[in-house]
């Protein structure tokens, strides 16, 4: 009988060789006249043990890693066909203390299921949501969604169902779903593991999105550095259409949605949802005016319903279990469940789903097991690039969208960057304001100048000439961009730089008490 | 421009002239098959798309992985995200730099490497991290990185 060996093709894996573990595991395998059968797996998150090879067995699924190729000849030697003890193994991997007390709704098949395969993701719980969503009537799955409480997970946290509901109201013609795949912050790759490892649930979604509200043409906007998220997208939607899930008539319902991949072009300030739809309307990313609101006047000047990656792979779940299922998870107004991204310096980066409520420290420690380095973790950054660096103090906040916004943070997409007490907070101020310069659209002044002028006080600052005058200086700069500002890239720029200042002053060789003095 | 390119060129809009809003499918189209949007390419996609020049070439100069140079036969993109500064970009940066003998945005004067900055690759658990022609590198310790360079074959 042929053993079913799973190897990661998700591109961490693949970041760190496990093309050529599957093609070391294929040879030797036909060398030994052993039959397997060699899955391409997603990858179960646990990044830091990537590659991480698998292998059925009647105990269930037994890990290997983190494999390199040249361990191949021995996993076959102690027998891991067949679940053998090696220094390698982690044993029965849903087991394992970092996957038992996940919460995984939107992660519950990746890494699990061969992401190509239409069948495994039916007999997985796929298509039924679309399913329930066809036989409801569109009202009543807006409220649903409303009442799950699922907001929007690409940082903005609006409830989605408000959104949809809006479209759907708008009469028009035409109407659009498109899907924010630009997930441009760093500590972020949710979506990228989404549609890398399990593309159905999106293509499912988005397509229940469409149903819902009337919209018949859906567009993922992908960031052009995910090129195997791209590769994976292709081939679903294909099949989608060979198995009559997408086209004029979908799961037989007489209703019609497409659904086509448009690449971003390396742009952070279109993941901006109006910039987004001018770049899928093929102009520079420039930033609207609001309102119009896009699920009111879109793509085209369309209603559209734009959302997050993980905002639509949420949904089929939703309309599968129900909504109170859903809301059942999280705490306040933060319901389900959000996938967090563990990474920078950190000993066990990966994906962790949890239920809103669970803390920082429990995320850090419990899970991440601490720096990478070994050294103590000094901050970290949440939220992406306009995010707050958070300090140690305040790590036993829960992860939760308005206990962050009460202390000046941002849950944002859901990415923590970990930092050990060797970073330097005052160039990582600077980094923010560059970044911001680098990205800015132009539209406003003080985003576009603003930004520069920030780099070079920040510059002058370190240098240390009038540090006085100077911080003053950033202040106030940071203060017009806060207000001035016509989108956030501009308008909370400044809150990475405050963040840094007010809790490491030391680092801009600013009295370490100057935080007592000032309150 | 010379007769193939512009046949190229073509092609491309044939393939996509009907797409709304074709203009970034075609940019892609057109530097997925030649390496880079050449100068002329702007007349030809405005014409077909009723723009003016000045229009698209203000599309192809706002985003940053458009090209209007023909890149090296390698093109090399370092990470410079949070993250990845986070354990050692910075490192990473200054080895690639030091071997190559370039700055980003330059190529190697044999034409083997393109050096290009670039923030974030969803690789943020397995930092640094890094992109070669497509390819993602993660964990890029300076072993690591350096038995990556050895492979582009730079001449010293
Ligand atoms: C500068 C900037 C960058 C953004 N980048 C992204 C992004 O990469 N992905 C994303 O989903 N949302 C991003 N957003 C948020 C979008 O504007 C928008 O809120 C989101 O697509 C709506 O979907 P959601 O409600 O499902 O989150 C960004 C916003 C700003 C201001
Ligand atoms: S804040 Fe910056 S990115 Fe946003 S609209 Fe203004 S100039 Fe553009
Ligand atoms: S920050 Fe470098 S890969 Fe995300």
């Amino acid at each position: 009988m042929s053993v079913r060996v799973f190897v990661p093709r998700d591109s961490s894996a693949l970041a760190v060789g496990a093309e050529a573990v599957a093609l070391a595991i294929a040879a030797e395998a036909a060398k030994r006249g052993e039959g397997i059968t060699l899955v391409r797996n997603g990858s179960r998150g646990l990044l830091w043990l990537e590659p991480l090879v698998e292998v059925e067995t009647a105990a269930g699924r037994i890990g290997y890693g983190p494999v390199a190729a040249t361990d191949v000849a021995g996993l076959f030697d102690a027998g891991f066909l067949r679940g053998g003890a090696h220094g390698l193994c982690i044993g029965k991997v849903d087991d394992h203390p970092y996957l038992v007390k996940q919460e995984r709704l939107c992660f519950a098949r990746v890494g699990v299921t061969d992401p190509l395969s239409f069948d495994e993701y039916r007999q997985n719980g796929g298509w039924r949501g679309l399913e329930n969503a066809i036989a409801m009537k569109p009202s009543e799955a807006v409220a649903g969604v409303i009442d799950s409480g699922l907001r929007g997970r690409g940082g903005a946290a609006f409830p989605a169902g408000i959104k949809w509901k809006t479209v759907l109201e708008t009469a028009a013609d035409r109407k659009y779903v498109v899907c924010n795949a630009d997930e441009g912050d760093s500590g972020t790759f949710s979506d990228r593991m989404t549609m890398e490892g399990d593309p159905f649930v999106l293509i499912e979604g988005m397509t229940i999105a469409g149903i819902v509200t009337g919209a018949t043409q859906g567009y993922i906007y992908l960031r052009s550095e995910y090129p195997h998220a791209e590769r994976a997208l292709l081939a679903a939607i294909d099949t989608a259409y060979d198995r009559g899930m997408l086209g004029p008539d979908v799961a037989g319902s007489g209703r019609a949605f497409d659904l086509e991949v448009r690449r971003g072009a390396g742009a952070y300030i279109c993941g901006e949802e109006t910039s987004l739809l001018e770049s899928l309307e093929g102009k520079r990313g420039m930033v609207r005016f609001k309102p119009p609101v896009p699920a009111v006047s879109g793509l085209f000047g369309k209603p559209t319903v734009v959302n997050n990656v993980i905002t639509f792979a949420s949904i089929p779940i939703i309309f599968d279990r129900g909504f109170a299922f859903y809301k059942d998870f999280g705490m306040g107004r933060s319901r389900g469940t959000l996938p967090i991204q563990l990474t920078g310096n950190i000993r066990h980066g990966g994906l962790v789903e949890k239920a809103f409520g669970v803390t920082l420290r429990e995320l850090l420690y419990d899970y991440g097991g601490g720096s990478a380095s070994g050294r103590s973790i000094r901050t970290v950054q949440i939220g992406g690039p306009l995010g707050a660096y958070v300090p140690e103090s305040q790590f036993d906040l829960p992860l939760d969208y308005e206990a962050f916004a009460a202390v000046g943070a941002m849950v944002g997409h859901g990415g923590i960057v970990v930092f050990d007490d060797t970073v330097d907070m005052a160039k990582m101020a600077r980094y923010a304001m560059e970044f911001c310069a680098l990205e800015s659209c132009g539209k406003c002044t003080p985003c576009r100048i603003g930004s520069t002028r920030g780099v070079e006080t920040i510059d002058k600052i370190i240098a240390g000439r009038d540090r006085g005058t100077d911080v003053a200086l950033l202040e106030s700069l940071c203060d017009t961009m806060l207000n001035g500002s016509l989108c956030a890239l501009g308008g909370m720029t400044p809150f990475p730089v405050l963040s840094a200042l007010k809790y490491f002053p030391e680092d801009f060789g600013l009295d370490r008490d100057r935080l007592a003095r000032a309150a | 421009m010379d007769p193939e390119t512009s046949q190229r060129i073509e092609v491309v809009v044939e393939r996509l002239q009907h797409l709304p809003g074709a203009l970034l499918p075609m940019l892609h189209a057109i530097q997925d098959d030649l390496g880079y949007v050449p100068p002329e390419a702007v007349a030809q996609l405005a014409k077909a798309l009723n723009l003016s020049r000045a229009e698209v070439h203000g599309v192809v100069t706002f985003y940053h992985h458009f090209r209007t140079e023909p890149p090296a036969r390698h093109v090399l993109q370092i990470c410079r995200a949070e993250a990845c500064q986070s354990m050692g970009a910075e490192r990473v940066a200054t080895q690639v730099r030091e071997r190559l003998g370039v700055d980003f945005h330059e190529s190697t004067a044999d034409g083997a490497v393109t050096l290009e900055p670039v923030y974030c690759l969803g690789q943020c658990a397995c930092a640094p991290a890094a992109m070669l022609d497509g390819e993602v590198h993660g964990r890029l310790t300076a072993e690591r990185l350096e038995a990556l360079l050895a492979t582009l074959k730079v001449s010293p």
